[in-house]
């Protein structure tokens, strides 16, 4: 009994039902704004740390404010503070659990050269032993800088290549 | 006079002309051969209170025959004051008397000393690494140890030019 409705008009073939861009930019975009940091913590960088991650600096801006406490669910390995030759097997095989895709950054003056402790106890700088993307000088660094370090990660993310499958791809 | 040097002015009379003795910094003093290490603490700790036991350490005196001195300190908890004790080490035989029987604490402290100055410690039979790890060579605290001499524990990366 009820009236016919008059149909309804075809939807609009708006510009955005579909969108083109290429695999690396897709990729490294979802990757640079959800790096979730495994923060190996030795030494008085962790003060900053701390400070850097919580409200007044807010790295959850860049979506890097989430620690993973365990290396294997993590793509960032930031290293924050004096590592010792003692301690050095531990930061290799914490960086050899990480699942590719991972980065690493040195957080403070200890972990990119030794910095003060120039002597034969500390490892003088953690690029011995494992690659590092970036380096924070300052003993300890702002935040700022820990903040343009974090952005500067992200650019070189959006930039680089992201292969999936294998290399090829 | 403070009551504390007062006390410590009793001890050193009490022990004697035997036991080479001076005050510094309010410390008393107390310089011994290596064999007489034990018997003095023991008394130190039974007849004059000295109840807890500081520190040991060394100092290395490259151009000084013998070569080390050994470093005790103690500490009385009901006169206040503290003793030092050193005695003089050769390098070709660093050994002193361990102390563990008398102060259990003593067995970190000695175990430091020994991986840090080649101290032997007499008695104490675990004195492996404390600080240190499995496998270094050498006593970095000794003034001939090379201040750059690492011993990397984890091959170093081929660095690509």
């Amino acid at each position: 009994m009820t009236a016919a409705k008059p149909a309804q008009p075809p939807a609009p073939r708006g510009a955005f039902e579909y969108l083109t861009t290429r695999k690396d930019e897709f990729v490294g975009w979802a990757r640079k704004f959800s790096l979730f940091p495994y923060p190996f913590v030795t030494a008085c960088c962790a003060m900053e740390f701390m400070s850097v991650s919580s409200t007044l600096y807010d790295t959850d801006r860049f979506g890097a404010a989430l620690p993973r406490f365990t290396p294997r669910q993590s793509d960032l390995l930031m290293v924050v503070g004096t590592v010792s030759h003692k301690q050095a097997p531990i930061l290799r095989k914490v960086y050899e659990q990480m699942c590719e895709p991972k980065w690493v950054m040195a957080f403070g003056v200890c972990a990119t050269s030794g910095g003060f402790y120039d002597n034969y106890a500390a490892l003088q700088g953690i690029d011995k032993i494992i690659p590092v993307d970036v380096y924070i000088p300052g003993c300890p660094p702002r935040p700022e800088m820990v903040i343009d370090a974090i952005m500067q990660l992200q650019d070189k993310i959006a930039s680089e290549r992201h292969p999936i499958i294998n290399k090829e791809f | 006079m403070s009551a504390g040097e007062h006390y410590l002015g009793q001890v050193q009379a009490a022990l004697g002309e035997a036991v080479a003795a001076s005050m510094a910094h309010g410390l008393l003093v107390l310089e011994v051969e290596p064999g007489q290490v034990l018997p003095l603490v023991r008394r130190l700790k039974d007849e004059f209170g000295f109840d807890m036991f500081l520190d040991v350490t060394a100092v290395d005196w490259p151009q000084r025959r013998p070569r080390f001195d050994v470093v005790w300190h103690f500490y009385s908890t009901t006169a206040f004051v503290r003793v030092r004790v050193k005695a003089r080490v050769e390098e070709a035989d660093p050994t002193v008397d361990t102390l563990v029987p008398l102060y259990g604490s003593a067995g970190y402290m000695e175990r430091e000393c020994h991986e840090m100055y080649g101290i032997l410690f007499r008695g104490n039979d675990d004195l492996r690494p404390l600080l240190l790890y499995e496998g270094f060579v050498g006593h970095p605290l000794r003034k001939d140890y090379d201040k750059h001499g690492e011993q990397p524990l984890v091959p170093y990366r081929e660095v690509k030019p």
